[in-house]
């Protein structure tokens, strides 16, 4: 019963969503274009499937995977689960001790965005405009490794407590650098990846975190250290699209110079 | 009618791949390394079955309802010719979905906490309720902003290296003078504003018109609005910062 009751909560959040972004689209459709789209019966009904199927996704999440993945996040966080796996343990934690933090922060940021329904829809927007230049699961695992990377890396700032404005800058710098080297054609979608990869999965799993580890560490206040983990899970995703457009770029550049040459 | 059923399976087969890693990194957490047992094991399946079937449902929709929809505005915005609406457009689109975003509310909750221990505002319910609205309204404006421009870059055929590296520029700017306890919030701000629905309308406006303005690449042109909704926030959010100090 209370998953039904759940289930018709979920679906009234996600209709109010729906509700300025449809007026909208019906607003200018209707006043400023005046056209009528093809096929109104086949989009509305897309509408429709979206926003049930939006509504069941939120609603398993919250029921299976946001209790056990908050909790987890507390309990690896805690300072007495640190101390029993802690290798100097001399009463103190050192930031080398949470290696289960930034292993679970990894492997949660890849997982979670591998599952991310924005990242999808934007994958397969891009393998089909790319004629499949593009593959979308290359795509997807590339954004998946940036964000692993990118929110292991701010779980470990967050315990050593160093500002978060060095990391972004340094971060744009090499963005800035792989911009020039990077072939036209993945640039802007490698841009778009960062704002893609954070949000209905991924922000209640590493806010949980943040929190927590901000909570924990002594020193850390969790209102000030506690964000951030986003901002890195946005940054670094530019940066390994970037990366994966080179290789793959750099890989068929071999392999035409050696078809070419053969030895 | 069969190969409906069959494209239905094949969703549902690629929607268990996507969710599998997290299955298994929750899985393999809680036995191996926490060395717990997993609780209330059948609420998991239930809700596992529940996420499978609804990232289901929302790939079919997107594909009939979302993609089509946002490909045939920009197709009749760009036979329209006028640039003022569909600038128009691209405002009250990102405005309009930004500023009743949830995950927007729950940071602005958040962040006018910060702010009045930080005491950047009075700790009181009523100044704390006015700094979360104006940060909701100062991020709407950003993201309605940011497609705004992103779209008069597609139809110009501006590069976007230099829009991106211009905002860049914007965020260490504003780091400098922002109070230093608004910039996580301010950067985190960047990273929630898209939402899972706004996100692929946005994408397939932007791809429609690259497709449908001449001399312009569907992939070197038509993405990046995304992007800039993620940038500008940043910026606003630390102006707003400045404003208040």
């Amino acid at each position: 019963m209370s998953v039904l009751s759940g289930l018709l909560s979920a679906l009234g959040e996600t209709a109010r969503d729906v509700l300025p972004i449809a007026a909208v689209l019906v607003g200018f459709q209707v006043l400023v274009l005046r056209r009528s789209i093809p096929h109104p019966g086949r989009i509305l009904g897309g509408f429709v499937f979206v926003v049930i199927g939006l509504s069941l996704f939120l609603q398993g999440l919250e029921q299976a995977l946001f209790p056990i993945g908050q909790l987890m996040a507390l309990q690896l966080t805690d300072p007495e689960f640190l101390l029993q796996t802690a290798s100097g343990a001399l009463g103190a934690v050192r930031w080398q001790d949470y290696y289960w933090v930034y292993a679970f922060a990894f492997c949660i940021g890849f997982a979670t965005t591998i599952a991310e329904p924005a990242l999808i829809a934007v994958a397969m927007k891009a393998e089909d405009v790319s004629a499949g230049a593009i593959g979308s699961i290359g795509l997807r695992v590339a954004v998946a490794l940036g964000v692993a990377v990118g929110i292991a890396l701010g779980a470990w700032r967050i315990v050593t407590g160093l500002p978060l404005e060095y990391f972004i800058m340094a971060g744009y710098v090499v963005v800035i650098i792989q911009t020039i080297f990077a072939p036209r054609l993945i640039i802007a979608l490698a841009y778009d990846s960062g704002g893609v990869t954070t949000s209905t999965v991924t922000v209640p799993l590493v806010a949980a975190l943040g929190l927590g580890l901000a909570g924990n560490v002594p020193g850390r206040s969790p209102l000030i250290d506690g964000f951030g983990l986003i901002a890195f899970a946005s940054l670094f995703p530019i940066m390994s699209v970037l990366a994966y457009a080179q290789i793959v770029e750099w890989r068929s550049r071999r392999k035409r110079r050696d078809e070419e040459s053969p030895p | 009618m069969k190969s409906q059923l069959r494209a239905f399976f094949v969703t549902v087969r690629g929607s268990v791949r996507d969710l599998a890693p997290i299955f298994v990194v929750i899985a393999a957490f809680q036995l191996l390394v926490l060395q717990q047992p997993i609780p209330d094991v059948g609420q998991l399946l239930g809700g596992a079955v529940l996420i499978i079937l609804g990232l289901t449902f929302f790939v079919i929709g997107l594909e009939t309802g979302l993609f089509p929809l946002g490909e045939s505005m920009a197709h009749d915005f760009a036979r329209k010719g006028s640039l003022f609406w569909l600038l128009l457009f691209g405002f009250a689109l990102g405005f309009g979905t930004t500023v009743a975003e949830p995950a927007l509310i729950a940071v602005a909750g958040e962040a006018a906490r910060v702010a009045a221990d930080a005491g950047l505002i009075e700790a009181t319910d009523a100044d704390r309720e006015r700094f979360a609205g104006g940060l909701r309204l100062t991020v709407a404006l950003a993201v309605g902003l940011a497609i705004m421009v992103g779209a008069l870059r597609i139809v110009m055929g501006w590069p976007i290296h230099y829009l991106i590296i211009g905002g860049y520029a914007g965020v260490v700017v504003m780091t400098r003078f922002a109070p230093p306890e608004i910039i996580g919030v301010a950067y985190d701000a960047g990273g929630v504003t898209t939402s899972t629905i706004t996100v692929p309308l946005v994408a397939a406006l932007g791809v429609g018109l690259a497709a449908s303005i001449k001399g312009r690449n569907p992939v070197v042109d038509g993405f990046g609005l995304i992007a800039f909704a993620s940038l500008t926030p940043m910026i606003f959010v630390m102006g707003y910062g400045v404003l208040l100090q």
